[in-house]
């Protein structure tokens, strides 16, 4: 009798699970699989707008042709886009997951700056992150700002010609330093899931290693980073997507505008596709490199 | 702090006390604290202070933050040049249906995701990821199409004009395929798999179905990944520019459209429709965009701040780890 009961619940569970999960099955074979093979395929053909619909006319490779070899702006555009996303991700990561731990301690004040750090995610998106590219008055505020001092260039040539630091390493702390606001402003989903992290590692290891002497420099080493290390690699996919994918991208916009110029909306998908293999590759490798190091729990 | 000092009184000296470890470790937390959200409210705070300055405190070097001829005209002219109060209905009942939906379908993925065993499930998780992976502006042309020529694969007999309506919404939303909707999936999945198994099998034993074990049993206690994806769900809606724009028209009356051509607008109001182009890429135009923006953002803001304490709570008891 009790067998039997098992029975019907694991294969109710069984149909269950495909129940549940099927409004997405639906909506990704129709509204996403379809569209995405669609663009695919449109790559290949030109496409002209009808009243009544739309028509195809086969070109074969000249779309990827025109997207890699005539038009050397998208290259370019592609090479600049994936570098300063590579330069940028260990910065994000790293800032996030250090203001993620700041704001895991116990003070005075705390609620309020989660309120704060979390604000960007809130007004920083969509239209609204488009706009502020262009928002003069806050630009003249910053630079009349004594805090950014340090961004100046002034600072920069004078590391570059004391010449302990190598040229590159000076260019790049200070890139950063100068990119310091949309660091900040681009973590807040990162700063989130790192929060929810260290939530999870239960103070009495820590206590434990306080016990035996560990000091708070080892700790973080040896109990917060590997605990953590699986949320790395969520974090890197989602700073990846997020920056790749950002309509202020200036790769998406081109992609967008090539629909009006030269060879028209094919290329336009020709570029898409090219750069969505671009996004899979590259999660793929940095996958491959992350994964070595993280410690896996269960 | 207050422990430090406790400590330190007993034995060591004044100077101790100032300068212990804890004290200037604070008092560094502190000014870093209070420096990174100096950085985050910079552009707000600038706006709000800017959208009361009047046009002569504007290019007046001298007026840092605080306006000298203090201004209601800017906001004036920014809600009757953004149609406000239509803006904002459309914008409220289209966000406020989206994320309804939203939450709803991806709650139930989630569950499904987390909480069945069956064959297929790491295929299906593996396709929520790629939904994200995916840039949407990749898709857009062809979904555009769908849905202008909508015949359901050729079985409705005569293709149907969606575009316009609240239906490419619903439709992506009600299957999780919306806006960022593989990031809600991931969150619920997360969230429910870190609940206790023993909840769910009592509530079997109980003779409780798979439905309403999910939704009484199980629900009640995702309150808190509930409120992070809803309040996702609406911030995103209610910014996105390009769904909106491709599924309801270029003309469409919601706030991140009429946000977009609110300061060509003023500007040709402003100078009579005769120098347009004289004050574009220009301060006066940066001023009108961000009194815009900051009555875009507003109602979000305040949404913010009503949720506020639920959601620092939910982040903290979320669970969302990978």
């Amino acid at each position: 009798m009790k067998k039997k009961f098992r029975i019907t619940v694991e294969n109710r569970k069984k149909i269950g699970g495909y129940f549940f999960t099927l409004p997405f099955t639906l909506g990704f074979l129709f509204l996403f699989l379809y569209p995405f093979l669609q663009t695919v395929m449109f790559s290949f053909n030109k496409l002209n707008l009808g009243r009544e619909g739309y028509s195809l006319e086969f070109v074969g490779i000249a779309n990827y042709k025109y997207a890699l070899l005539e038009n050397t702006e998208f290259v370019e555009t592609l090479v600049e886009t994936v570098l300063s996303m590579l330069a940028e991700l260990p910065v994000i990561l790293a800032f996030s997951l250090f203001a993620a731990i700041i704001l895991n301690q116990n003070f005075k004040g705390r609620t309020l700056a989660r309120v704060i750090f979390f604000l960007p995610v809130i007004y920083g998106a969509g239209v609204v992150l488009k706009m502020e590219q262009t928002d003069y008055v806050t630009e003249l505020m910053r630079h009349s700002d004594t805090l950014f001092m340090f961004s100046g260039d002034a600072l920069r040539n004078l590391l570059t010609q004391m010449r302990v630091i190598p040229d590159w390493m000076v260019n790049y702390v200070m890139n950063a330093v100068e990119n310091i606001p949309t660091i900040i402003r681009s973590s807040g989903i990162q700063i989130l899931v790192f929060l929810a992290g260290l939530q999870s590692i239960s103070p009495e290891v820590y206590e434990a290693a306080k016990v035996e002497g560990a000091t708070a420099w080892e700790s973080f080493w040896l109990i917060t980073f590997p605990m953590i290390s699986p949320l790395i690699i969520t974090n890197t996919v989602y700073t990846i997507v997020d920056s790749l994918t950002s309509a202020t991208n200036p790769l998406v916009d081109q992609i967008k505008n090539a629909t009006f110029s030269g060879r028209g909306y094919g290329a336009s998908t020709a570029m898409s596709t090219i750069y969505f293999l671009v996004i899979a590759i590259l999660l793929g490798i940095v996958f491959k490199l992350i994964n070595k190091y993280v410690v896996y729990t269960d | 702090m207050e422990i430090a000092v406790k400590e330190n009184n007993t034995k060591k000296g004044f100077l101790n006390k100032v300068f212990s470890r804890k004290t200037i470790y604070s008092f560094l937390r502190a000014v870093l604290l209070l420096g990174i959200s100096y950085i985050i409210l910079l552009p707000l705070l600038s706006k709000i202070s800017g959208s009361f300055m009047s046009v002569r405190d504007l290019y007046d070097q001298t007026v840092k933050w605080i306006p000298r001829n203090f201004t209601f005209e800017h906001y004036e002219m920014v809600w009757r040049n953004m149609n406000y109060p239509t803006a904002f209905k459309n914008t409220f009942l289209l966000t406020l249906t989206v994320s309804i939906l939203q939450l709803a379908s991806c709650t139930v993925i989630g569950y499904g995701l987390a909480r069945f065993d069956f064959k297929g499930r790491n295929l299906i998780f593996a396709l929520v990821i790629m939904t994200l992976v995916v840039p949407p502006q990749m898709i857009l042309t062809p979904l555009y199409l769908n849905f202008r020529y909508f015949d359901l694969l050729g079985i409705l007999p005569k293709p149907l004009n969606l575009i316009g309506s609240y239906w490419p919404f619903v439709l992506t939303s009600i299957t999780g395929n919306g806006l960022k909707n593989g990031l809600f999936i991931y969150i619920m999945r997360q969230f429910f798999k870190g609940m206790p198994k023993e909840l769910e099998e009592a509530a079997y034993i109980d003779g409780a179905g798979l439905f309403r074990t999910f939704l009484y049993v199980m629900l009640p206690g995702a309150v808190p990944a509930l409120v992070i994806v809803f309040l996702f769900a609406f911030v995103w809606q209610w910014n996105d520019y390009i769904f909106i724009t491709l599924f309801m028209g270029g003309g469409g009356m919601f706030l991140p459209q009429v946000l977009e051509l609110l300061a060509p607008k003023v500007i040709s109001e402003v100078t009579g429709g005769t120098a347009a182009t004289k004050l574009q890429g220009d301060q006066y135009e940066s001023l009108i965009n961000n009194t815009g923006m900051l009555l875009v953002i507003a109602p979000l803001l305040i949404l913010y701040a009503f949720m506020q304490k639920y959601f620092i709570e939910s982040v903290a008891r979320s669970g969302i780890v990978g």
